[in-house]
């Protein structure tokens, strides 16, 4: 019913990002979450009363009452995919998608900014301790030697393997918008700040103010900046990439609308990271998100609430709030009981009449698809120029042929109810690849007989901007046993519960291969 | 009172193991006893149909011929051989006990062989 109310084990999250509400997808969501339920032809007045729930980031949702009529306006969790992260970014790269950054770029350009300057002070930092003495006080510094100007080449080629490390561990697209500041890469960015200016500091006062002649021991000093930073990068990849490769925790994503179920294999993760690696996962092992498949549901659900109008003439209530619902629904749950039940035989028969359409349509598709193909050949090269006149591309082949199976395949589409999830262009289109690489009409037909991975459809089922993490726990914590979390989408929710991967203890045992010795087993019977 | 209790003893004693003297009968140039046995220390005993513990590696009687000598002397299909001709068949291999069955100077074979059904009998008759 009201998949809000599911929820009030949970508090949403709040607090940061209240300052980067996106007012457009808080009214999309409305209309959604309303037009969802116009829908619903009858639904009856049950009055829920709600425990007191730490709803936040709506200021509606503190005036709540137990008539929940307005409970359109407190469905809104903040969403908050702000794309915040303090990677070194492509610049060229941020401007894709502009219609989703309104609001945001300050918090990412923010980031970025710092990112860069951080970048800079690190790599200029050697490069000034080396040059400032020659600037500041060159008659005074002592000549460099052989072992110092070794020491040069040493500083150039540990900064341009800096250079590149950094370049391969941070210079990437950002793949994902996280709700909070990725904890591991401030503490690095801290760490780095503090450690250049600690030398600077040092540098400042022992070699600036009394104008150090040594200037081997200077460029020592710089070496072991340099060195130092190395080190630093290395402990960067230890605790980015290679702390959660080893697994630690199995997560159970189940989909809330149609169970869909499926288990991975974690590491030591933050939530928001976590979240982060089963949503991606999610895009390839889930099938897609058909609400066209849960109408038939819906219905009878609606059919079960039909006949039942509870009233709650007390007004509202300041009885218990649970005394009231148990009561309401132990009588609806009664006088379900005393009305004849025929709906399990209903469902029965409707279904096996559905399979027999949905293989009937098949059966149809599949032959006419099959003598489709049969048209269509491929040219060889000595015909080309024999017979230059018939020559199609493999667009026009593929417009060539759709027209005779366009029917059964619409029919099938329908009777599967995958009618909007593809288009006419998208068929086309997908009929000239497979010309092209030379495939059968099984392997065609495939992608409509079963339903593939969310992102093997058009772009606007990825719906990659809409996800929401909800968490009692804060989503910079790691992930403990038994942590259970949310991810929202809009009209679909995976639930995930986390266990630990169990400590296996495993014992050895030695069989020496000579000991594989066999007898006969005889039962002979002999007559005397 | 005390006799009578004795006599009952060596009566239960003696009856849980009966005594078979068998003929041998001549067929061509063969002596023929006319039953088969089963079993002996280097067989499987879980497969012996005839045994009630299935690690009982002893001598059984599997098939009794109609109307030879072993039928007509007393033996029945079932039985184990405890003895021959005093020699003990409890722990012998299979070719072992068909060697002390079938020497051929030996005209009559004394089986000392144990029943269930005897012991069975005998448990009846005491109640």
């Amino acid at each position: 019913m009201d998949t809000e109310s599911t929820y009030s084990g949970y508090s949403y999250y709040s607090g940061r990002s209240r300052g980067s509400h996106r007012h457009g997808e808080r009214s999309r969501d409305h209309h959604k979450s309303r037009s969802k339920d116009g829908s619903r032809s009858e639904k009856s007045v049950t009055i829920n009363a709600p425990p007191a729930e730490p709803l936040l980031g709506d200021s509606s949702v503190l005036g709540e009452e137990v008539q929940d009529d307005n409970w359109g306006e407190t469905t809104t969790a903040v969403t908050g995919t702000s794309e915040h992260s303090l990677s070194q970014e492509d610049i060229v790269r941020i401007t894709k998608d502009l219609e989703d950054s309104v609001g945001l770029d300050c918090r990412r350009y923010f980031s970025l900014t710092l990112a860069v300057v951080l970048g800079l002070l690190v790599f200029l930092t050697p490069l000034a301790f080396l040059a400032l003495p020659h600037l500041l006080w060159p008659d005074k510094l002592l000549v460099c030697g052989t072992a110092c100007e070794g020491l040069f080449i040493s500083v150039a080629f540990k900064l341009l393997i800096l250079l590149l490390a950094v370049w391969a561990l941070f210079f990437r697209a950002p793949r994902a918008g996280l709700p909070r500041v990725f904890v591991f890469r401030a503490l690095l960015a801290v760490l780095v700040l503090l450690f250049v200016v600690s030398y600077w500091l040092f540098y400042g006062v022992r070699i600036l103010d009394s104008q150090d002649e040594n200037y081997q021991g200077i460029v020592q000093y710089a070496v072991s900046l340099v060195d130092a930073l190395l080190f630093i990068h290395y402990l960067a990849i230890v605790l980015l990439e290679l702390r959660q490769l080893q697994p630690a925790f199995s997560v159970c994503v189940t989909r809330s609308t149609d169970g869909e179920t499926r288990h991975y294999n974690l590491g030591q993760l933050s939530i928001q990271r976590a979240a982060l690696a089963i949503i991606e996962n999610y895009y390839r092992d889930f099938s897609v998100h058909n609400p066209a498949l849960l109408t038939a549901s819906k219905s009878r659900a609606a059919k079960h609430l039909a006949g039942l109008k509870v009233y709650n003439v007390d007004g509202p209530g300041n009885n218990a709030a649970t005394g009231l619902a148990h009561s309401q629904s132990r009588a609806m749950i009664a006088a379900a009981a005393r009305r004849r039940d025929t709906n399990h035989n209903e469902l029965y028969y409707e279904e096996a009449e559905h399979e027999r359409r949905v293989r009937k349509r098949k059966a149809r598709l599949v032959v006419a698809v099959e003598e489709a193909f049969t048209h269509i050949k491929r040219m060889q090269e000595e015909e080309q120029k024999k017979a230059p006149g018939d020559v199609m591309d493999p667009r026009e082949a593929a417009q060539a042929i759709f027209p005779s199976m366009a029917r059964s395949l619409q029919k099938y589409l329908r009777t599967t109810r995958q009618q909007h999830c593809h288009s006419m262009e998208s068929i086309q289109q997908h009929l000239a690849f497979c010309i092209t690489n030379n495939m059968t009409p099984k392997a065609f037909l495939e992608s409509y007989l079963n339903p593939g991975p969310t992102l093997q459809y058009g772009r606007e089922r990825w719906l990659a901007r809409q996800w929401t993490l909800v968490s009692e726990a804060s989503v910079t914590s790691g992930l403990k046993e038994g942590a259970i979390f949310l991810l929202k989408c809009i009209d679909f929710s995976l639930v995930v519960t986390t266990k630990r991967i169990p400590y296996i203890q495993l014992s050895e045992e030695f069989i020496d291969p000579k000991s594989h010795k066999f007898v006969l087993r005889l039962q002979s019977e002999t007559s005397v | 009172m005390s006799s009578f209790l004795s006599q009952l003893h060596f009566q239960l004693s003696c009856a849980l193991q009966q005594r078979i003297e068998i003929c041998k009968l001549r067929q061509g140039e063969h002596l023929i006893l006319g039953f088969s046995i089963g079993g002996g220390i280097d067989q499987d005993p879980g497969q012996n149909p005839f045994s009630e513990d299935k690690s009982d590696k002893g001598i059984y009687v599997t098939r009794v011929t109609p109307g030879g000598p072993a039928e007509v002397a007393g033996l029945m299909m079932g039985d184990k051989v405890m003895q021959v001709n005093g020699w003990d068949m409890t722990m012998v291999t299979h070719d072992q006990a068909r060697k002390r069955l079938t020497k051929k100077n030996e005209d009559i074979v004394r089986l000392l062989v144990t029943r269930k059904s005897l012991e069975q009998a005998v448990r009846h008759s005491m109640m």
